[in-house]
């Protein structure tokens, strides 16, 4: 076996999750996570240029290649803020330092279980992956050990667990379904195989295990009316696990709908999963963005903000056509971006507020410019102003369904309206509002971690202006494949 | 002999779906332990057999991790937290028991009619495990969610777990088949023993998951801030 870029970025993270369960010390440990992602980060970037070729375990093609890259990028990013945050939380004895050594080892695993699903080509190590990561993550969640963080985490094991069995069960049927057609074995599990001989397979069963795959990757997504884990586990959890589980882990549920919903495509026969998709995404949309207005804890107002986005993507991946599946893949990147962003952006303030509250969190531009301005920008920008990249990708949303369905715009259209003026309305509040006292022995500013924030923002900036033509020819390609 | 290989598997499929009915109604937690037990036990029965009429021997793995986790050393390491932490014994749960077995019916009938109609180019053996297999996760569904106490919640999710073991050993070679059931066993154990009943012992003195619903969402302030 040659080694090549794909084994480096499963390798690293791997092999450093072992290693930081060793380490004792929480300084060197958050370093060391920094230096394993900035690896990471490396060989994710070397992929991209050094393409190895899809094996029976492993699958690479444009699709995956990108999210991967992503996936790296925002573990990178993420790791040099926790490293900041931990350090603070540990000074405050809000976290105790025997855990932390759990942390990072866990931040570790779940990098290493997102990079697996992404790169994964058999159905059941994609499903072993996607749950690897709901385990690592509910430990993370739990991490504080308050009530609050304790039910939370419960909340996500039963819901997903349930989530990942059903999926399990969808998975299960589509090896059913592929059996006859490729005989028993490895190849009716591994997904190229089956996208090259979908089209034999009975698509009754390929139906019948689309809806469940649907359901239980779905879970996972957030989509309504399974989102009920989502924000508690992003309210109650230490920040930079908010920021991955937004930026990452719900991508890469999308994913493995996407890889699914390609195959019942590429079958023809089978029933068309976009309208199912475009229901779940609609009803995500509109309801998230309702409640956006009466949520006052602001890590919870973020993930609602979440669920919304994740029903906008996919209901431009159900509209599908060249243009939509376009458009949602930028929005993906654009979301992963400059929500990540804020969460960065939020667990400083509130770290230097001492509260998650809204109204306790007002008036950051006159008392921490570098901080404020940075979340009023990543706010706008999520909210959907131009020239943030958000704004194309909706843009480009709205106009392809106006193309293909014309009705669908009503809801659509109203519900980013809804979400837009919760955003606004709070990024008012957050940037401008009255001045609210810090707590006693605060956090002195956003210090290192305006580096990661602001990276991510000009990212999105600049996708909004201008992308660069090779990333265009790229995301036309993976929106022609997705079909 | 192929009539014979035929109706064991079924009988055992049929004893799984059986037992998870027990589970639905079981009022007291250590009788809820042992039809779980029995429950697993069959399952690991049902995994022997089809191991040895399919000639797949890493289905015998399958069927030894469900006989020593599931049969065995989860219902004691639970029967152990439950007298050490002097947990109620008997379950409330949010629905009478006529009610709750007339929708465990019904799921039955929905999953035999949904599975049948759907996969007829299949085996015969293969489709009715399917059925009943769709049955047990449903059911373990239904379990999980009239149960309030988190022990049965818990059972609940092994059984639905059970289910899906059981329609992964009944398509003829299914691959991962091991591989999932470690998944699903790391999955349990870490969670149950490591740490929620730690945890949740520690904060609450009980593990009513009622006392966990008093928080929905909105608070003013983080305890410690």
């Amino acid at each position: 076996m040659v080694l090549n870029p794909v084994h480096a970025v499963l390798a690293v993270p791997f092999l450093s999750a072992i290693l930081l369960t060793l380490v004792p010390s929480p300084w060197v440990a958050a370093r060391l996570n920094i230096g394993a992602s900035g690896l990471s980060l490396i060989a994710g970037i070397a992929l991209v240029f050094d393409r190895p070729t899809t094996g029976p375990l492993i699958l690479i093609d444009d699709f995956n290649i990108y999210l991967v890259a992503l996936t790296v990028f925002v573990g990178f990013t993420t790791s040099l803020f926790s490293a900041g945050y931990v350090r603070f939380e540990v000074e405050t004895g809000h976290l105790r330092v025997m855990y932390l050594r759990f942390y990072h080892s866990m931040y570790q695993a779940f990098m290493f279980t997102m990079v697996l699903a992404l790169v994964a080509n058999n159905l059941g190590v994609l499903w072993v992956a996607v749950e690897g990561a709901t385990l690592t993550t509910v430990l993370m969640v739990s991490l504080y050990r308050t009530p609050q963080a304790i039910e939370a985490a419960w909340k996500y094991f039963i819901l997903c667990g349930v989530g990942i069995a059903l999926a399990l069960f969808g998975t299960i049927l589509m090896y059913l379904a592929a059996q006859p057609v490729l005989g028993g074995g490895m190849p009716a599990m591994t997904w190229s195989v089956l996208f090259s001989q979908v089209h034999r397979v009975n698509p009754a069963i390929l139906n019948l295990a689309f809806v469940f795959l649907l359901i239980g990757y779905g879970t996972k997504v957030g989509l309504v009316p399974l989102h009920a884990w989502l924000p508690d586990a992003h309210a109650e959890g230490p920040t930079p696990i908010s920021a991955v589980l937004s930026g990452l882990l719900l991508n890469v549920a999308i994913y493995a709908v996407l890889r699914f919903k390609m195959l019942l495509a590429a079958n023809g026969a089978a029933i068309a999963p976009g309208p199912m998709m475009v229901a779940m995404g609609l009803a995500s949309l509109v309801l998230a963005a309702s409640i956006l207005y009466r949520r006052s804890d602001v890590k919870r107002f973020f993930a609602y903000s979440s669920i919304e986005h994740m029903g906008i993507i996919t209901f431009a991946f159900g509209i599908g056509g060249p243009v939509a599946n376009f458009a949602g893949l930028l929005h993906m990147t654009m979301h992963s971006l400059t929500k990540s962003a804020i969460f960065i952006a939020v667990g400083l303030a509130s770290q230097i507020k001492g509260s998650q509250h809204i109204d306790k969190i007002q008036g950051m531009t006159t008392s921490h410019p570098v901080l404020g301005w940075g979340l009023v920008i990543g706010v706008l920008a999520i909210a959907g102003l131009p020239p943030s990249g958000v704004f194309l990708s909706e843009f480009l949303i709205v106009t392809s369904t106006y193309a293909r369905a014309p009705l669908l715009v009503i809801p659509l259209v109203l519900g980013l309206l809804i979400g837009f003026g919760a955003l606004i309305l709070r990024a008012q509040q957050m940037g401008f509002g009255t001045l609210t006292a810090n707590r006693p022995n605060a956090r002195a500013g956003a210090g290192r971690s305006a580096i990661p924030l602001y990276a991510h923002l000009a990212l999105v900036m600049i996708a909004g202006i201008w992308l660069p033509g090779p990333l265009v020819a790229w995301f036309q390609a993976v929106a022609k494949m997705l079909g | 002999m192929a009539d014979f290989y035929y109706d064991t598997a079924h009988l055992l499929g049929a004893l799984v779906l059986l037992t998870s009915f027990g589970l639905l109604y079981q009022r007291r937690l250590f009788a809820l332990l042992n039809v779980f037990a029995t429950q697993a036990f069959v399952l690991a029965a049902a995994a022997a057999w089809q191991a040895f009429i399919h000639g797949e021997p890493h289905l015998y793995i399958t069927a030894l991790l469900a006989l020593s986790l599931k049969a065995i050393v989860i219902p004691v390491a639970l029967h152990r937290i439950i007298l050490r932490l002097e947990i109620p014994r008997a379950v409330d749960s949010a629905l009478g028991v006529g009610m709750t077995m007339v929708i465990g019916v019904s799921l039955v009938t929905l999953s035999i009619l949904l599975v049948m109609g759907v996969t007829s180019g299949a085996a015969a053996l293969t489709r009715e495990d399917l059925a009943s297999a769709l049955s047990v996760v449903l059911l373990g569904l239904l379990m999980m969610i009239t149960r309030r106490n988190a022990v049965s919640q818990v059972i609940g999710f092994m059984s639905l777990e059970n289910g899906l073991i059981l329609a992964a050993i009944g398509v003829e070679g299914m691959p991962l088949v091991v591989e999932m059931s470690v998944a699903f066993a790391v999955m349990v154990a870490f969670i149950v023993f490591g740490i929620f009943f730690f945890h949740i012992r520690e904060r609450f003195d009980t593990l009513d998951l009622q006392n966990l619903e008093t928080f929905r969402g909105e608070r003013e302030e983080r305890p410690w801030s």
